[in-house]
């Protein structure tokens, strides 16, 4: 066993945590929605631009082959991180809603007129709308998978759904709003014990738990980088080569061809085929520092010391009256959503602020899953390794003194 | 005073816990659905508007944060009465004073208590809340049955 994480050391790698918000010391609370970047990720991003800045897979000059051997490096980096056989199925994408896009058009254009896809009632809208079109794009239709009140997903309903017509089963890994984490490994055996592929939806689980393609044995996976303490617009669709290789391109333009000509066009090979025009150079390097920076300080610590947040978090706000938590699944990540009792979660969302506790407050791109619970919105604490418990005491006086204005 | 204090005011509160002309109006003649699909925030907004362009009745329901329905609250206050060209005079002035562009100190208005919401151009996430209820008033007097401020 490696000695824990010191807290005090790491948040020492993100300088954005050392400043006042509202006339308070900030406390960020919404990783959820984007993770803070560490100071190495922000120079490899910045060197980029200052003494790189070239284009990739283009030039002979020696700024282009740099740029290329970094661009390249970030590849072989990602496929490290999550243990895929060959780099070629590590598909850069502007994100995880582009990476689930590219699914949706690419795989989804050869699915006929009822055939059916699964995904669950916790899903971010990114893993429903991309569905949706393709079911009037093609006629396909959507199965949704039901959750219990704890917010776990109710694996037997999830089987009966399964039938000769499904296609794809496309399942968030670790939901944004509740924090559940969802038993993929048995998601996958379901689904492949009748041949059908699946898509994970990675975009919260990729920061908090390791995640081996190999070892799951999962058809196509999906992150961003902003989630993983990278920048944003880019991310990840990994596939497997037996899949991507008999897939149609989705976006089209240069760098995806191997040859034009008016009478045909020849498409290049993986994972070229899938990455059409130039690519976030700098973001793609950046994603290989962030990956750096996360395997330097592991995984496995990371997911201790947020085990020990979620719970330290979760036993305080269990004692404020008046709160109720919205999320309870036994296996969870350090997300705390919760309502207050007469205050909707827009004023808990800007009173907290007032005290310089960043919370995120609203539906979180989950509507269906607010209706399932019958609430407009939730308030949501989002945490990562770097915050402390003394952030959550000041959590706790915070939303106290909110609800004591709201008398 | 903090910030806080100038958003969250005692009779933002206290419209919010008690809202005014607050469930539906039985014989009104107008009506919108106001929606702020950002938040979920969701209004009725009714009214009775006579021959001769007067609001007699007004009244709203609905859910929404306390800036949201403290706005609608004293909306109804305010308009209860008033000519329909008066109202939709307000409701440019409001739009104004929300985003910070109209000073009701020193320029000329008829907002009066609506004066509360000047701090609200510091909070741009906010300002569709506190404008919600005045765009289903503006649905509802154009004859356009829903309205959404996205
Ligand atoms: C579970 C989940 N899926 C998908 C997404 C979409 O990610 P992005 O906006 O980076 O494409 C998010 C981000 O909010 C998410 O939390």
């Amino acid at each position: 066993m490696s000695p824990p994480l010191d807290i005090q050391a790491v948040r020492r790698d993100f300088p954005v945590l050392d400043q006042m918000a509202r006339g308070k010391p900030l406390i960020y609370m919404d990783s959820a929605a984007t993770t803070l970047k560490p100071t190495s990720v922000v120079e490899a991003v910045t060197e980029h631009y200052r003494m790189g800045a070239a284009n990739v897979h283009r030039g002979v000059h020696f700024l282009s082959e740099e740029a290329t051997r970094k661009f390249d490096a970030s590849r072989e980096k990602v496929r490290a991180f999550l243990n895929a056989k060959e780099a070629a199925e590590v598909i850069f994408t502007s994100g995880t809603t582009g990476a689930i896009n590219l699914v949706a058009h690419s795989f989804g254009s050869r699915l006929k007129p009822g055939d059916e896809i699964i995904i669950s009632e916790m899903e971010h809208h990114s893993n429903i709308v991309p569905w949706q079109l393709l079911c009037e794009r093609q006629g396909t239709i959507l199965r949704v998978a039901p959750i219990n009140d704890a917010g776990e997903l109710l694996l037997p309903e999830l089987e009966q759904l399964i039938n000769a017509r499904t296609r794809l089963v496309s399942i968030v890994a670790v939901s944004n709003a509740l924090g559940t984490i969802n038993p993929i490994e048995q998601i996958i055996a379901m689904a492949h014990s009748r041949d059908i592929p699946v898509l994970l939806d990675c975009a919260q689980a990729v920061a908090h738990k390791a995640l081996d393609v190999q070892v799951l044995g999962v058809d196509f996976l999906a992150f961003s980088a902003h989630k993983l303490f990278g920048p944003t617009g880019v991310g990840v669709l990994y596939g497997r080569r037996a899949l991507l290789d008999t897939m149609p391109p989705f976006l089209s333009g240069g760098d995806m061809i191997r040859s034009v000509s008016f009478a045909k066009t020849t498409y290049a090979d993986l994972p070229a085929k899938f990455e059409a025009g130039t690519p976030h150079i700098a973001g793609v390097i950046g994603l290989g520092a962030a990956i750096d920076y996360v395997n330097a300080l592991g995984l496995e610590r990371i997911a201790t010391a947020e085990a020990e947040l979620l719970h330290y978090g979760t036993s305080c706000l269990r004692q404020i009256k008046g709160l109720q938590q919205v999320g309870t699944a036994a296996q969870k990540t350090s997300i705390l959503g919760f309502t207050l009792d007469d205050i909707h979660p827009h004023d808990i969302g800007t009173l907290l602020d007032q005290e310089g506790i960043a919370i995120r407050a609203g539906h979180h791109c989950t509507q269906p899953l607010m209706q399932r619970f019958g609430l407009p919105a939730t308030a949501r604490a989002s945490l990562a390794f770097y915050n402390t418990k003394a952030e959550i005491d000041a959590l706790v006086v915070a939303i106290e003194k909110t609800q004591r204005l709201f008398a | 005073m903090s910030s806080q204090m100038e958003l969250y005011q005692q009779v933002i509160l206290e419209h919010n816990k008690r809202p005014r002309n607050f469930g539906k109006l039985e014989g009104g003649n107008r009506a919108a659905e106001g929606f702020n699909p950002l938040c979920g925030d969701h209004l009725r907004v009714y009214l009775e508007v006579t021959a001769d362009g007067i609001i007699q009745q007004i009244a709203f329901e609905g859910s929404g944060c306390a800036i949201c329905k403290a706005s609608a609250s004293m909306m109804t206050v305010a308009l209860k009465g008033a000519k329909v060209e008066v109202a939709q005079a307000m409701f440019g002035e409001f739009q104004r004073l929300l985003k910070g562009e109209l000073n009701p100190e020193s320029a000329p208005n008829q907002l009066g208590k609506l004066k509360i919401f000047s701090g609200i151009w510091q909070y741009p996430a906010r300002v569709k809340c506190a404008a919600l209820a005045w765009h289903a008033l503006s649905g509802a007097l154009s004859n356009q049955p829903t309205v959404s401020t996205e």
